[in-house]
Order: C-alpha cells, then structure tokens, then sequence
C-alpha cells in the first residue's frame, strides 16, 4: 500500500510552489522600486543641475539673475553652523554617554534620562525649530543668527552622537578597564586614557553622521527665520546666514516663477548630495578601518 | 620608550640632589588631593551635561505650553479642535485646526500606504529570500534612499512626481496632497523595510526549518510563521513610520500648497500641521498676536500626536518582544 499518493502531491504542490515563486517575484519587484526610485531621482538631479554647475555657481553670491547666482553665501553659512554645532552637540553627546555608560547607577534617573533621549530623537525637527526660535532667537535675543541655528541644530541630533557613543562605551572591553585600575588609576583616568581612546572610531562614526544630518536638515532653520532675502557673505557666528538646504527650498517653491530656479536648486543639490556622500563614506572608512574587535 | 627616558631621567634627578622625604610626601600629598577633587567633580559635571537633553524636553514642553495656554485665552478650546474653517490672517481670523488635521492625516494615509506594502515586501525579500551577497548589496543603497534630505525630496515630489501624475490624473492642481504623500512614503520605505527586517532576521532559523520539514513553502514559512514570531516589531516599525510620516516638513511644505481646505480630496491642494508652522514663521507673525500664538498651539498638537506614537512603538516592541 502506498503512502503517499505522487500525483496528488505533485498536483497540490504546483499551485504552492508558483504561489511561492510569484511572491518572490513580487517581493524582488517591490524592493526593486525603492532602487528605481534613487536611480530616478539622481539622474533627474544630475540632468537639471549639472549644467549648472561651475565655479561661478560656486563663488557667486546670491542673486535673483538666474545666470549670475551662486552658492557661497550657503557654502560659508553652512561651514559656520558646523563651527557652531560641531563642538556643541560633541560636548554634550559624548558626556551624555559618559555619564549613563559609565558613572549612572542602574536606577531611575539614568533610565528617565535614556527614555527622554530616544524620546527627543522622535520629535519633529519642526518642532525643535519652534525652541530654536522661542529660546535661542527671541528670548536670548540671539535673532536668527549662526549660534541660533547652530544650537537648534545641535540639540536636534544631539541623540544619534549619544547613541553611537554609548554603543561605542559599552563596546570597550571591561578587562581594560580593570587593566587601567589594577595600574592604580582612578575612575576619570581609566576613562580619559583607556576608555575614551578605545572608543574613539566609534564617537567619531557617530559625531559625523551627526554633523551630516544637520547639513541636511531644513525646517529647523526655515522655522527660526533664514531671510529668504539677499543677505551679505556671513562673517562670523553673530552673523545672518543661510545654508544650502534654505537655499534650495526657496529656489524651489519660486521655481513656479522663474523656471530656471529649478535648474540652480537641482545644482545646488547635486553639492549638497556630494558633500553628505563625502561625509558618509569617511564614517564608514572609520567604522571598518579602525573599529578595532578584541 | 618615552617612558623609560622619562623614569631614567628622574632617577638621575633624585641622585643629583639631596632626597627629601617629606617633601616628596607632600608632593604626593599635593597631586592626590587634586586628583580626589577631579574625581569627585568629573561626575557631577557629567550629569549636568546629561541633563541638559532633559531640560532640552522640558524646555519643548514648556514653551510649547505657556503660548498654547496664551492662545486658548483668545480662541475656545472647543472651537480650535472642531473648526473646519482655517483663516489666520486678515480682520476675521479664524482658527479651526480641522483642515489642518484632516492635511496631516490624508498625507499619512497616503504615505502609509505607499511605506507598509512596499516595505514589509522589501523586508521579506531581503530577509527570506535573497542571497546573503544580495543583502549585502541592496541593504546599503536602501539606506542611502533614508539618507537623502527630505528637502531633496520635496524637490523631487514638486518638480517630476507632480508632473507625472498630472499627465494621467487631469484634474491634478500643480500643488496638492497626492505628491508628497507617495514621496513621503518612498522616503520612509527603507525605514519600515529595515526595521521589519531586523525584527524577521532575529526569528531562530529553527523556527523555519521546522515549517519547512513540514513541507511548507517559503512564502508558507515566511507569512505562517516568521511573520507572526516578528510581529511586534513589524507593527512597532509602521507606528514609527506614521510618527515620521506626520512629523515631516519640507516635503509637504514644497509640494502640498498652503491652501487650507478642509476636504478629504486628495487632488486638491491641502495644508499640513507642519507646512503650517513653516508657512507662519517665514517672518510675518508678530509676536503677541494669536496668529503668533496658534504657532505654538498646532505645535503643540503635532508634539502630542508624535510623542504618543513613539511612545506606542517603544511599548510594543518592549511589551510584546518574543524571547527565544
């Protein structure tokens, strides 16, 4: 007597196996979509920009002649943030991590302080530009200057420095730690000598990602008060300024009255996407090259 | 080697002159109590500046709440949240935050629809089907798609996405919800994929392989089982993506319009609680005036919605997290 009626399973067993093959299919197709997506949208910003795109577009300060615009004003703006942000959110992202790594007891105040930072990491940028604007601009009487924007900016992704540097704390093995201690070192020097420089490939993955997602962040910025205005070359962190996402949001909404603007905001992206391609690659250089494994 | 030099150069000193005892004592006396008070100050410096991202909460919080206090003074509670009519400027002003709502919410649809199928398919292919090379391969270009500014977006949705659609959907306005909606999901694919796939990627292979002795297929596998020993984490990656979804600015500040209709018609232009915000603090609200203040009081309702959202997401995943 035969257990097991071939036929039958053949029979039943098609209709499951071309289910399961026109559901790969469809799966390949549908991640296939966000590639095609990316491929569309570079070559369209490639197309509309490149052109654009000399060393006049890059030295030339704005202007509302098409032909005669540039991007320095944005370039210098957006360089003068990172003076404003970069050291800020280190200072604080990496103490943060610091203290909740390795000095917070596992008690309540070390465990409101991380549900608040994966909390702050969910707000929306917009409603970080509403503090920028309320606090930094108005009642600090700041105005809508470089340490402005770039103390908004900070505490914006003041959460991805925290995370990577917790994640690159508690990576270091504890045996250098107690190596450190048995030498007679105290706490803040094992930290400061053995810890932290252990850590380092990590913090710094972290602090450029950081830095990345704040040239690219625009709201923030819009919502503090960036004149969409001619302004002059800023010169220092008390200075008016703009930076190349402003820049591009306001070619674009214009771009229904100057069909050109489009054109400089595609070029002004193409810099932009350069510029956080750049950054990327040299965090991920870091991660792989010296993220040492023990 | 610069310690060795260092060591031989103080024994050489220490030869050289007269040793003192005491005051070597002291010396040590000296530096160890610098060294106790820097420990003992280390820490509490370290707290202040981990503080401060509480404060940074507190600091949301209470601006938020001191001017939407101010502006319910001179709008109803009532009449804000049931108004369907939004008219901030001119001489009858009137703030209903309906149009509003019904923006942020249609554009979420829109987005969430565009999000969850694609990227729980993403998720499944890239965790069930493909090669370990393929993974390797797509995953990071994925996450280049969730690295791209959402400015960069909204030029996208403005400039060649509401163009297409127009040429098959005539009765498109230049600015409406349609646009940004599909480009606000395609921006948060890679979130929902990635999430999903971490939380599938982390159900024990020996729950599949004992479906698959079974006789079942991988598509069996996949929906039978690894979907539902995932689930939690799937469903905490579409909550975060709504939260996103909701979030977001520039893309609807673009490619949206400012018009605020209350309608459910999604070829017409419509104005988000963000757009809102970006629209009303590009200079001209003065401060004081309820123009000024209904900033902070749409604010404050798009803090609320957002924060309940993570808050879900972080318990779902905490809650319902299967242990194997």
């Amino acid at each position: 007597m035969k257990y097991v009626d071939t036929t039958q399973v053949q029979k039943k067993m098609g209709s499951r196996l071309l289910a399961n093959n026109l559901a790969k299919g469809l799966f390949l197709l549908a991640t296939l979509f966000g590639l095609v997506v990316l491929v569309v949208l570079i070559y369209r910003v490639l197309n509309d920009g490149l052109p654009w795109i000399n060393v006049d577009f890059l030295m030339n300060r704005l202007s509302t002649d098409p032909e005669r615009a540039g991007i320095w004003g944005a370039i210098t703006g957006t360089l003068w943030l990172m003076v404003v942000v970069a050291p800020v959110t280190m200072l604080l992202g990496i103490g943060t991590a610091i203290y909740l790594e390795e000095y917070a007891t596992k008690g309540r105040i070390s465990s409101f302080i991380k549900t608040n930072i994966s909390n702050l990491a969910g707000v929306p940028s917009v409603v970080f530009g509403i503090l920028g604007l309320t606090v930094f601009a108005r009642t600090l009487d700041l105005g809508s200057v470089v340490l402005a924007g770039g103390l908004t900016m900070a505490l914006l992704v003041l959460p991805v420095v925290v995370v990577a540097s917790q994640e690159a704390i508690r990576a270091v093995p504890q045996f250098l730690r107690e190596a450190s201690y048995g030498m007679g070192a105290t706490k803040w020097q094992t930290i400061k000598n053995v810890v932290l420089p252990a850590a380092l490939p990590g913090i710094l993955t972290g602090v450029i990602l950081a830095l990345s997602r704040a040239i690219g962040e625009t709201a923030p910025l819009v919502v503090i008060g960036i004149p969409a205005l001619l302004i002059p070359i800023p010169d220092g962190i008390f200075d008016k300024f703009t930076i190349l996402p402003v820049q591009i949001y306001y070619w674009t909404i214009d771009s229904a009255l100057v069909a050109e603007y489009a054109n400089l905001a595609a070029a002004t992206i193409v810099i932009l996407l350069l510029v956080l391609f750049v950054m990327n690659s040299i965090a991920i250089l870091i991660r792989n090259k010296f993220q040492k494994r023990y | 080697m610069k310690g060795v030099i260092r060591v031989a150069k103080s024994v050489v000193r220490n030869h050289g002159q007269e040793l003192n005892v005491r005051e070597i004592i002291q010396e040590k006396k000296r530096t160890k109590s610098f060294t106790n008070t820097t420990e003992k100050l280390i820490p509490k410096i370290l707290f202040g500046i981990a503080a401060i991202s509480v404060f940074t909460t507190i600091g949301i919080v209470l601006t938020l709440l001191t001017e939407t206090i101010a502006f319910f003074k001179a709008v109803p509670f009532i009449d804000f949240f049931t108004g369907t009519k939004l008219k901030p400027l001119g001489e009858n002003a009137v703030f209903g935050v309906l149009p509003l709502l019904t923006g942020t919410l249609i554009s979420t649809v829109i987005a969430m629809l565009v999000a969850i199928p694609v990227g729980l398919m993403t998720a499944i292919f890239l965790s069930e089907y493909a090669s370990e090379k393929t993974r390797r391969l797509l995953k990071p270009i994925l996450e280049i798609l969730a690295g791209i500014p959402t400015i960069v977006y909204g030029f996208f949705a403005f400039t060649f996405v509401t163009p297409l659609l127009r040429s098959f959907i005539p009765g498109l306005e230049p600015t409406n919800i349609l646009s940004p909606g599909i480009v606000m999901g395609i921006m948060i694919i890679p979130m929902v994929a990635s999430l999903s796939e971490d939380a599938m990627s982390s159900v024990p292979n020996a729950m599949r392989e004992g479906a698959l002795a079974l006789g079942a297929t991988k598509l069996e596998v996949t929906w039978k089982v690894v979907i539902p020993a995932a689930i939690s984490g799937i469903i905490a990656s579409f909550v975060l993506g709504i939260s996103r979804a909701i979030g977001e600015t520039m893309i609807v500040a673009i490619a949206s319009g400012s018009s605020k209709n209350f309608t459910f018609d999604v070829t017409q232009s419509m104005q988000t609680m963000t757009a809102y915000i970006v629209e009303v603090t590009g200079g001209e609200a003065a401060a004081g005036t309820t123009l000024y203040y209904s900033l902070y009081a749409v604010a404050m309702t798009l803090f609320v919605f957002t924060l309940i959202m993570n808050l879900i997401a972080q318990y779902i995943s905490r809650k319902f997290r299967e242990e194997y």
